[in-house]
Formats: structure tokens, sequence, C-alpha cells
């Protein structure tokens, strides 16, 4: 049964859409950082966030508060993300797509197992830094919690497109996504960028994962279908762009939400395929994605 | 080459030799391990003729084993028409509908390279589990459906477990034979083609979109045979019956295995079996390891070893427990090649 329509329901189901697309866009906006610097879909995303979320769970039950926790965390998901570029990418850069995409799903199942075997299976509490009591904002109820995780998810991606766009590092990272062997040429260290790509989408998947455990609850598959989600969130903004990551999530978190609730058939149980199907669809149409450029290949 | 052929059908025999004998040797329960084992195996033959063979990547098989599970559970249970279909006649049945579900995802397969193909598949394999839930009446939703236990038929003198063990074998055998004279001849040369460099095969005359849509459909047969099998043996169905890690297994075996390496799949195939259903044995071995002590009880632990022993081949041996063998005795059976 759908209830009766009302405007206000509507602006509250946006509204929850564009939480949802906040968590997708950032997760999208990591995927697409590492894609864009070594070609390659981190499977693992997801659980690399869902392992910094447990640290600061532990972090915060030895009485830390989540603001102090935050930073400690984001510190070891960045040295972690870097670790797992230098260490276990590396090596195979030049490696065929099945031997990269079955290395980064080797690490998903490492990390998600370590996360059950240090903290153990089950779903937790975990409290995040917004109340869930819910304010008006023009007549609709919202609550602080969602526009928390939007503000602060948005933030960090503009603080990163201020990062890429105005700082010099920011330009060797861009230049060294684009054409590796020139920005070498140019006197940048192309390998300690693109371990750098990864400790930025490493934190960009903590905070994610520290938004969103407050809402989902706690526990080592939380990410998973969130990933599936950003996954198809980058796909379809298009894989080497940032922008349409962004994009690509809010669209795809409104799109879902709205689809989900006012589409009797499709309900909570068909989401997943519907986004799914989506995706399917526009890659037949565009195969770059909105934003992406198509691959055009020297044979 | 006539040679290898040779070693090629001595390999074979000395294998189906050692499949018929085996029962002698173990116990009944560990025949009925074997024959999960072989059920496994019957996936990877499938999944390697598509990423082996034709390069294409698939992280959905469970879906597909998931798709032959349902087949023989609703065939049996509910049967067309209020007619209840006998248990091994369903298996066949399983493999066609498992097969034109792949034909299905194999033409929009066409138009992805790669990654997405990657994605896409994974996307199938989380959102399949969905299916049951939404049409709960004909699925049997969450509790699934209840199978009769399967006996060894014609009043053979023999345990069901023994039976079910012959029963796989002697499917995974024939399976491995379609699968063998496929690929050696023309299409297996196409296939491989493709896989190398897909303009390079066009060019060369390869019907890029037939030979990769009938790989897909073929692999997924051999899945939703694998998944009939496997739902006969547990005689139960339900939506946790295939779970999603499984897809990621199945690819992980392959790529252990070594992706064209039959012992390797064997030794994939095993691999699976001991991480899904030995998981506590794997702990209290690990335990024996200095410095580590694990509740057996907790999980997790069967994914950190997979996922460690996958790293660790990869990083060293990109070729798999196969092309390790292959590179040992490599330099003995290139000269048995060069005199023939």
């Amino acid at each position: 049964m759908v209830a009766a329509f009302t405007w206000t329901e509507f602006a509250q189901q946006i509204a929850a859409g564009v939480r949802e697309g906040a968590i997708y866009a950032g997760l999208a906006l990591a995927l697409v950082i590492i894609y864009r610097s070594s070609r390659v879909i981190n499977f693992a995303q997801g659980e690399m966030a869902t392992f910094t979320t447990f640290v600061a769970w532990s972090l915060m039950n030895h009485g830390l508060s989540f603001w102090v926790a935050f930073p400690i965390v984001l510190a070891i998901a960045f040295a972690g993300g870097v670790t797992i570029e230098t260490v276990l990418i590396r090596p195979i850069a030049n490696a065929n797509v099945l031997t990269i995409v079955i290395v980064t799903l080797g690490l998903a199942l490492l990390l998600n197992g370590l996360t059950s075997v240090i903290w153990g299976g089950g779903n937790r509490q975990f409290h995040g830094p917004f109340s869930t009591r819910t304010i008006d904002v023009g007549g609709v109820p919202i609550s602080v919690q969602d526009i928390g995780i939007v503000v602060v998810s948005l933030a960090l991606v503009v603080l990163l497109g201020l990062f890429f766009r105005f700082t010099k590092l920011g330009l060797a990272l861009r230049a060294s996504a684009l054409n590796p062997d020139s920005s070498r040429l140019v006197g940048v260290r192309v390998g300690w960028m693109l371990a750098l790509g990864w400790g930025i989408a490493a934190v960009l998947g903590a905070v994610a994962g520290m938004m969103i455990a407050p809402v989902v609850f706690l526990d080592p598959n939380m990410m998973q279908t969130i990933l599936l989600y950003a996954f198809a969130a980058a796909v379809l903004g298009g894989l080497d762009s940032p922008v349409g990551a962004v994009v690509g999530g809010i669209l795809l978190g409104v799109t879902i939400t709205l689809l989900g609730r006012y589409v009797g058939f499709i309900g909570s149980t068909l989401k997943l395929p519907a986004a799914l199907l989506l995706i399917l669809l526009l890659l037949l149409v565009r195969p770059g994605g909105l934003f992406g450029r198509v691959a055009v290949k020297r044979v | 080459m006539k040679l290898k052929l040779g070693l090629e059908i001595f390999g074979f025999l000395l294998l189906a030799a050692i499949v018929a004998v085996l029962p002698r040797f173990i116990g009944d329960f560990t025949a009925y391990e074997f024959a999960i084992v072989g059920m496994y195996f019957i996936t990877l033959l499938g999944l390697s003729i598509l990423t082996g063979y034709s390069g294409q990547i698939s992280l959905g098989h469970g879906a597909f084993m998931a798709v032959g599970g349902y087949t023989t559970a609703i065939l049996t249970v509910d049967g067309i028409y209020g007619h209840q279909i006998r248990s091994l006649w369903t298996i066949p049945i399983a493999g066609v509908v498992a097969g034109v579900a792949g034909l299905l995802v194999g033409i929009p397969a066409l138009r992805l390279s790669g990654l997405y193909l990657a994605l896409i598949t994974f996307g199938i394999a989380v959102s399949f589990p969905q299916l049951p839930k939404k049409w709960d009446h004909f699925f049997g939703g969450t509790t699934g459906k209840l199978l009769n236990i399967l006996k060894p038929p014609f009043g053979l003198d023999t345990t069901a477990n023994n039976w079910l063990y012959y029963l796989t074998w002697g499917i995974a055998l024939v399976l491995l034979v379609v699968a063998w004279a496929l690929l050696r001849g023309k299409p297996g040369r196409a296939l491989q083609a493709i896989r190398d460099s897909e303009i390079a095969a066009a060019s060369s005359g390869v019907n890029l979109a037939t030979y990769k849509t009938v790989a897909f459909g073929i692999s997924a047969f051999y899945a939703g045979v694998a998944g009939s099998l496997y739902v006969i043996s547990r005689a139960y169905m339900n939506p946790d019956v295939f779970p999603i890690i499984l897809s990621v297994y199945l690819v992980a075996a392959l790529a252990v295995g070594g992706l064209d390496s039959l012992v390797g799949l064997i030794a994939g195939a095993a691999l699976i079996y001991v991480l899904q259903n030995r998981a506590d044995d794997v702990t209290r071995w690990l335990n024996h390891l200095p410095a580590l002590d694990l509740d057996p009880k907790r999980p997790g632990v069967p994914s950190v070893v997979f996922g460690v022993v996958l790293i660790v081949v990869m990083l060293i041996l990109p070729t798999g427990a196969g092309g390790l063998l292959r590179r040992l005795f490599g330099p003995l059976t290139r000269r048995l090649y060069s005199r023939s």
C-alpha cells in the first residue's frame, strides 16, 4: 500500500535521497580517483571504509569523542591507502584487468574477514556526531543527522576540488593521471602520486563509512550494497569524471529513493536491481556515462 | 600434436579411473564432500570457458548457480501444472534455464568491456537474492523450499552419498569432455583470439558477437547444472544457499587454480569447499601456527585465508597453480611434443 501523496513527504524523500546520494558520491569519487590514476576499479573500497569505521568505533569505545577520533581515523585511512598501493597494486600495475580485479577482490575478502576476526560479526550501534532530532526547513521536517551527513560529505568534495584545482600537488596528481610519461619527464614522481591517490580515496571512504554507520548500524558487511550503488554512481557519471561521480551519486540517491517510495512494484526489495538496470541501459546508450569520455584505442 | 592428444586422453582416463575407484577408499561422508567439490568443479569448468578462454570476467556465476538451483527446487516441489518432476530430470532443464539466462546477460555484455562487465555481473550477483524475496509465492521467499532427500534409483545397492558422488562426477566428466571437444578445435582458437585481441580476432573473420554470447550461455549452463546438483544434495533451496560471496570465491578459485588448467580447477574447487564448509577446521589448523589463538566459531577466518592466498598467488604466480605445474613440467613435456 502506498500512502497518499503529500508534498511534505515528497520533500522529505528528496532529502533522504540526497543524504543517500552524498554517501554514494563520496565513495564514487574515491573509485574515480583511483580509476583515473591506476585504471583499476577498487573492489576493496567498501571494505576499506568499513575497516576504518570499525577503527573509529574502537577509538570512541575507549572514550574519545567523535570529532577527536575523526582526524585520527582519517590519518590511519590515508596511511593504509598509501601502503596498499605501494605493497599490492604497484607490483601488478602492468598486469591485465583480470589480475588487478582479483587482487582488489582478494583485498576485499581479506579486509572483510579481518574485520570479523578482530571485532566479531553482528551489528552494533555507532553513535554519530549529529542528533537524529528533526528541524523545520521551510515547512519540511528534516533530521539534523541528514543535513550533517550531506554537509560533511559535500564539504570534503569541495575541499578536494580546490586541492586538485589550485595546488601544485593537485596539478601533479592530475597530470600523472592523464599522462604519466610526460609527467615523469617534467619531474613529477608519478609513483608517489598514485600512492597519494589511493590515500585520498581511502580517506573519502573512511568519511563515507563514518557518516553512514550511525544510519545503517555498523557491521562488517555494511558497505557491500552501498559500494554497489557507488559503482553505479561512478559509472553513471562516467568512470573518469570526478564531477560526474558526485552528480551521479546524488542523482542515483534521489532517483532510487523516489522509485522505492512511489513505485509500488519496486518497493524496497527491487531498489538494487532497478539501479542496476538503469545503469545497464545507460551504458548501452552512452558507454562513457554522463560526463565521461569514450576511450578511443589505437591498434 | 598426436602425442599431445594421446597425453590428454591418457590424463582423462586416469582421472576417470581415480574418480571410479575413490569411493572404495573413503568414508561415506567424505564421498559427499567430494561430490560437493565436483559441483564447484563443474561451475569452474564453465567459468574457465568464459574467463579463461573468451576473456570475459563474470563476478555473477553464483547467481547462475542459483538460477539452476531454483529451477530444480520449483520443478520438483511445485512441478508444472501440478506434475512434479523427478529431481534427476530437472538437472538438464536447470542447465538450459541458466544457459538462457546467461545468453540474456551475454547480449548486453557485448557492449561492456573488462571492468564494466565485472561491475555489472557483480551487480547481478548482489541483486539476484532480492528476486526470490519479491516474488515469494513463486520462489518460496526467504524460507525457501524443501526437497525430498535423494535416494539411489532402480533399487541400487549403495548409499545416497555414494550415489550423489557418482552422479556428480559422472556429469562432471561428461561436461569435461564436452568442454575439451569444444575448446580444442576452431571455437577454442576463436575464443582465445577474442581474449587476446578483439580487433585482431574480428579482422581475421571471427564473429565476436556470436562467440562471446554463446560462451556466456555455455558457461551459465555449466553453473546451472552445478547449482541444480547442489540443491539436490542439500535438499532445500533459499536465497542463502548460494551466498553473494560465492560468486567472488568462484572467480578467486579460478584465478588461484589457473585460468585454463584442469588440475588447477579441481584444486580451486576443493579450496572453495574447504573454506565454505570446513572453516572452523581451517581455524583450528591455523591455531597450530605460533602466536595465533583464534576462536573457531568466529566468522571471517576463511575470508582472510582466501584473501591472502589470492593476493599472494596473483603477486607471485600470476598463472595460478596450474601455471606453476606447467612451468615445472614444461621442459619435460616440451621435449615430448617436439619429438612427435
